[in-house]
């Protein structure tokens, strides 16, 4: 940890990242006003001491609502990329570990799913799932798994044969010993890595799914639909498309400037000695 | 010599990016320099000439359209083809191929005279023959076209000579006239030996309305310039561009750019941007007129508690429908009471909104056996709370109408929870087969007042628009009569009646209806203002572009 | 080699059953169909003649029935017509019996998105390279930094709004290019080289958007692969015995660290040809992303089975011809393949 720090970039990654978090946290402490609160009679109200950031089309406190939008738009990232993340670990490992037929089915059902557009993919899962914030989540969730299964087959590929792993296989070890304790443990880095920046692109994800419509609906805030609402107004309300946009920048600046850093210093081919 | 590259330089970059970023999303674009400073406050004769461009969301499929059937089809087509009658500026129906129609004394045969000497844009003659050819077609099984059934009661379509058009219908049928305002007549010369499922006329139709079809750039534009021998007279306007952009904000910066010449405006842009922005109205001119739809809260009346006529009408009653009209339509509406469009011959004028009450409403729901038993803020009745879900469609004038009633049902205690849905999942997920409590949604306000298929009790099947299961035989009795009776004046009088049931049951609330707006580069002339009940579209063919402002097509710099 | 080949030929073949049949089903199990579009919600329209559309178009069959018949058409490479467009043909262009001829809807859209996905991958190359290059040349020094934060800054954008804003900075306020479209008003007057730069101008801003997102990809693809490479033994080597560090840099680091770049040029061909519905959208371009998007909203199944199987069969085969020219390309890989 000590070795990210030190690049400069990571450090301003991992600021971000806390400030962030800490500011969602705290949401409900800080905003000047109730998210859901309609005024309209302050409806499109330009930032000014009463308004940090403004009002929008119903009158709503744009500061309040990016505060709560950032709680949605950092669960969806989490959850989203949580889920990503198990099923990418439990696929890639078995399709490691055991190799054969197995891998063969496994990648190919990842073959599959990544040459199928995955915002059809979405579509069809929010059709069958109503679509909720929840839903929302799982459908990335379940449409991005793909890169994670690669990643830790790799891992485990590459490790499955060391000493230490064919030692204690040697001794007797169980399979789900073996992957718990030896393989995946070892493989934990590019896992932590590949998620942190899986986090960003869940954000990029759900803002452009707020785009078509598709993502976190109304009356709920995210910014990604904060920031779709201010785009017909981009030259009369700045303020609508500006604060979120700037927001979904550096979030994912910030995410995959801390990725990048970690997977540097942890790269023992491209660290520096 | 890569080597040298200055360190700075990529940060620099990436601040200048970020600085210009800041800059453009902040500057008041106070001097506009692609528009030129021309003075558009001379008046000068009406001419020939020019190009009117406007813009469209969507492309249309084709431009026959009893097949194709969406909004950007019947938009462009309707340009190019003639139907037999029309409504007029007052929205009154009169000839538009027809010079004159008789309704015979049974109500049943309804005759149609053409006009003399019609022809087509290529030339050919248009006779009674190509009315008949085209009913035909509408009717026939094979075509793909929903808008069938209403021309399948003709039982006898005849063509006496080539001038006129008969069609006998089993028994008298009052909308029979709206119906044969909205079919395009097509050419028969061109048509009898094609498939018109698929035929490649509809991407090269020949009409004989003022336009015909010059160019179409698939996903780009489609041009149309006059038809020299349309059968309405001369357009003023050569040509017409429409041009297909999907996404409205980009449609908003080509028209702050004086690349387009209209289009549809939402509220805010109206009301708000354009206001602050005089570089806009100098070139700019605003219109406003009547909507042509409502928007509504429909009940599914099949689910408890929406079963009881307290709890619809104490939920009209809870509603604000003028703060609708503020917050989403920002004042550029009106409050309707009736399916009818306000000012009409077939609205009540007599009928008025259910005015906001909440102190009724919850009276009303204190009648029906709502209360809040537990304390916890919201109703309820044997246990069970007053809560269900209001479902809309991607539509964020009805996502934010959904809000405003969420938080005034709150007042009352009643808990909604709003459901935004992509269209064909709403349509086949949840109104097909009627699983929904409450939507939001809207209507046409339509010319004809027979709402048969929306509110009679017949329509209620899998797919058919009486989805919120609305039956009042009273309701029933009257929509039957209203179709059978062809004098306007005793038409008027039952629907009247209809109106005023419908009100008090309260299946549906009316919630508002929206202004038509409309922005239109001030170098077009001749647009009606204020806008007569059929919209400002009513005299496309008299708008005109004079010469001094003619926009100056790309030239070789 | 060949039985090498042959395998993976064969397997292509499974697989794209397996995604032509999950993508039936999806599309399928997806409530509403062609009938239930938002123009279809008239009440001038009747159920009845609804039904009849969906029996026309088999709707009304079982979904594996469907799929035969799919399948049948399929065998014959016909791609069917389009349900939404007024049964324009779904992939190439036919000829009625009067001489009209009209295009197929891939037909057209394709090569728009190739177009601008080309050019932007030209653009990526031609930045991220020698940010990549210089990045891992002064590892962790400013430069390394300053490009590091700028490629993730260019990829955290969010790209509509990026384009909005573009848009109205270089065609509003100032007239420096189109706003959207693929051609300006009077473009068919013009001669075939002032029509190629009209259009030109008019991709400045799709193609600059597209590529920069790709950009961190690929420029911290080149950075981490040249650190990679600099600190393997046979660079010391060469640097021991004397070579010029140009020499080494260029000679011997950049070309192995550029041949996995081959991998991701195989895995990239199913992005160059699929679009992308928002820039697409933002910018009015009809291209393959709009295309199958509408298609989508619209239920319109046989272009989005047509898309989806064009779609799969070219990134089959992108992945087949990467790992071949990677396997040509290194000595090592296609020893192994071999075996």
């Amino acid at each position: 940890m000590n070795k990210v720090l030190h690049n400069p970039l990571a450090l301003i990654g991992f600021v971000i990242i806390a400030g962030i978090l800490f500011l969602a946290l705290i949401a409900p402490l800080i905003a000047p006003y109730d998210p859901d609160a309609i005024n309209v009679k302050a409806i499109l109200l330009s930032p000014s001491a009463n308004h940090l950031m403004g009002t929008d089309g119903l009158g709503r406190d744009v500061f309040t609502r990016m505060l709560y939008g950032s709680r949605i738009s950092l669960m969806v990232g989490f959850v989203a990329v949580g889920i990503a993340t198990a099923i990418g670990i439990i696929l890639g490992a078995i399709a490691g570990f055991y190799r054969g037929w197995v891998d063969t089915v496994i990648m190919r059902v990842v073959d599959v799913m990544l040459s199928i557009p995955t915002f059809f993919l979405i579509l069809a899962v929010i059709a069958f799932l109503t679509p909720s914030i929840w839903n929302i989540m799982i459908v990335i969730g379940l449409t991005s798994w793909m890169g994670v299964t690669r990643l830790v087959r790799a891992e485990f590929l590459s490790l499955r044969n060391r000493e230490f792993v064919l030692a204690a296989q040697a001794l007797g070890a169980k399979d789900a010993r073996l992957i718990f304790t030896h393989l995946l443990p070892n493989s934990l880095t590019p896992i932590i890595v590949s998620s942190i920046l899986g986090i960003a692109s869940a954000v990029l994800v759900e803002s452009g799914l707020s785009f078509l419509g598709l993502g976190v609906q109304a009356p709920q805030a995210s910014w990604g639909n904060i920031l779709t609402d201010g785009k017909e107004y981009i030259q009369f309300a700045w303020w609508l498309s500006l604060f979120p946009g700037l927001a979904i920048l550096i979030t994912v600046l910030g995410y995959n400037l801390f990725g990048d850093g970690l997977r540097d210093a942890y790269n023992p081919r491209t660290s520096q000695h | 010599m890569l080597n040298k590259t200055h360190p700075y330089n990529f940060k620099k970059m990436a601040f200048i990016t970020l600085v210009s970023l800041f800059i453009v999303a902040c500057g008041n674009s106070s001097s506009n320099q692609s528009l030129a400073n021309i003075d558009y406050s001379k008046t000068y004769p009406s001419t020939n000439g020019g190009t009117l461009i406007d813009a469209m969301t969507g492309e249309p499929s084709g431009l026959i359209a009893m097949i194709a059937g969406e909004s950007a089809a019947s938009t462009i087509a309707g340009n190019i083809f003639n139907s037999l009658l029309k409504y007029d500026k007052n929205l009154d129906l009169t000839g538009e191929l027809a010079q004159s129609w008789e309704i015979s004394s049974d109500q049943k045969t309804i005759t149609f005279h053409l006009k003399p000497n019609l022809k087509w844009a290529d030339n050919h003659d248009l006779s009674s023959d190509d009315v008949l050819f085209t009913w035909q077609k509408v009717t026939d099984e094979k075509t793909r076209t929903p808008y069938g059934s209403d021309f399948k009661l003709v039982t006898k379509a005849e063509t006496p000579d080539t001038n006129t058009f008969r069609v006998t219908y089993a028994a008298p049928y009052a909308p029979a006239l709206d119906t044969w305002a909205g079919l395009h007549i097509l050419p028969k010369h061109l048509l009898k030996n094609q498939d018109i499922n698929t035929t490649a006329f509809a991407r090269h139709p020949v009409g004989s309305h003022y336009y015909k079809l010059d160019s179409w750039k698939n996903g780009q534009y489609l041009k149309l310039t006059r038809n020299d021998n349309a059968t309405q007279g001369q357009a003023k306007i050569d040509h017409l561009l429409s041009r297909i952009i999907p996404d409205k904000a980009a449609q908003f910066l080509e028209l702050s750019a004086d690349n387009i010449d209209s289009m549809g405006l939402n509220p805010i842009q109206y009301a708000r941007i354009f206001p602050a922005r005089p570089d806009l109205n100098k070139n700019i001119a605003l219109y406003k007129e009547l909507g042509n739809s409502y928007t509504y809260l429909g009940f599914n009346l099949k689910r408890k508690p929406f079963d009881d006529i307290r709890v619809r009408q104490a939920i009209n009653y809870a509603i604000n429908k003028q703060e609708i009209i503020d917050g989403v339509l920002l004042g550029l509406g009106e409050p309707v009471a009736s399916p009818y469009k306000p000012g009409t011959r077939w609205s009540n004028p007599a009928l008025k909104p259910y005015p906001y009450d909440p102190n009724k409403a919850k009276a009303l729901l204190k009648a029906a056996g709502y209360e809040d038993h537990d304390g916890d803020g919201i109703i309820d009745k044997a246990g069970k709370p007053l809560s269900f879900e209001i479902l809309t469609n991607q539509n964020k004038e009805r996502e934010m109408t959904g809000v405003l009633i969420q938080r005034r049902l709150k007042d009352v205690g009643i808990n909604a929870n709003i459901r935004v849905l992509e269209w064909a999942s709403f349509l086949g997920r949840f109104i097909k087969p009627k699983d929904f409590d409450v939507v939001v949604l809207g209507w046409s306000l339509s010319l004809d007042p027979d709402q048969y298929s929306i509110w009679h009790s017949s329509q209620q099947a899998p797919g058919q628009f009486n989805f919120i299961s609305y039956s009042n035989p009273r309701v029933d009795k009257l929509l039957e009569a209203g179709r059978l009776e062809l004098n306007p004046e005793k038409r008027m009088v039952i629907y009247h009646e209809f109106s005023k049931i419908l009100l008090e049951d309260s299946p549906i609330v009316f919630l508002s209806a929206g202004y038509g707006l409309s922005a239109i580069h001030k170098r077009v002339r001749g647009i009606s203002e204020p806008a007569p009940p059929a919209g400002i579209g009513h005299n496309t063919y008299e708008w005109n572009i004079p010469n001094a402002y003619a926009r100056t097509e790309m030239s070789e710099h | 080699m060949l039985k090498y080949l042959l395998k993976r030929f064969f397997w292509m073949i499974p697989l794209i059953i397996g995604i032509s049949l999950i993508s039936f089903l999806i599309m399928h199990l997806a409530p509403g169909d062609i009938t239930t579009s938002e123009a279809s919600f008239n009440p001038k329209a009747s159920e009845e003649s609804r039904q009849k559309l969906r029996e026309l178009y088999s709707l009304d069959k079982p979904v594996i029935v469907q799929y035969g018949l799919w399948v049948k058409r399929m065998a014959t490479l016909d791609f069917g017509t389009s349900f939404a467009s007024h049964q324009r043909p779904v992939f190439w262009q036919t000829k009625d019996k009067d001489g009209n001829i009209t295009l197929g809807m891939i037909q057209e859209a394709l090569p728009i998105t190739l177009l601008i996905n080309v050019l932007s991958l030209i653009l990526i190359i031609a930045v991220a390279l020698p940010l990549g290059v210089i990045s891992a040349l002064k590892q962790n020094q400013l430069a390394d930094r300053g490009i590091t934060l700028f490629v993730f800054i260019s990829f955290a954008i969010p790209g509509f709004w990026l384009a909005l804003m573009l848009m109205y900075w270089t065609g509003v306020q100032h007239a420096w290019l189109p706003i959207s479209g693929l051609e300006s008003m009077g473009h068919e007057h013009l001669t075939w080289f002032y029509r190629t730069i009209d259009t030109l101008k008019h991709l400045v801003l799709p193609v600059f958007i597209s590529g920069l997102t790709g950009l961190a990809g690929i420029s911290l693809f080149v950075r981490n692969g040249m650190l990679e490479v600099l600190h393997q033994d046979y660079i010391t080597t060469a640097r021991a015995k004397g070579l010029k560090e140009n020499r080494v840099v260029y000679g011997h680091a950049l070309r192995n660290a550029l041949l996995p770049l081959i991998t991701i040029f195989g895995l990239s061909i199913p992005g160059l040809i699929g679009g992308s519905v928002i820039a697409e959208s933002i910018f009015a371009i009809p291209g393959m992303g709009k295309l199958f998007y509408d298609a989508v909203l619209m239920r319109d199944f046989p272009v989005i089975m047509g898309i989806l199987t064009i779609g799969s069969v070219l990134t089959l085969i992108g992945n087949l011809l990467a790992d071949l020219s990677y396997a040509w390309a290194d000595p090592r890989v296609r020893r192994g393949v071999m075996q």
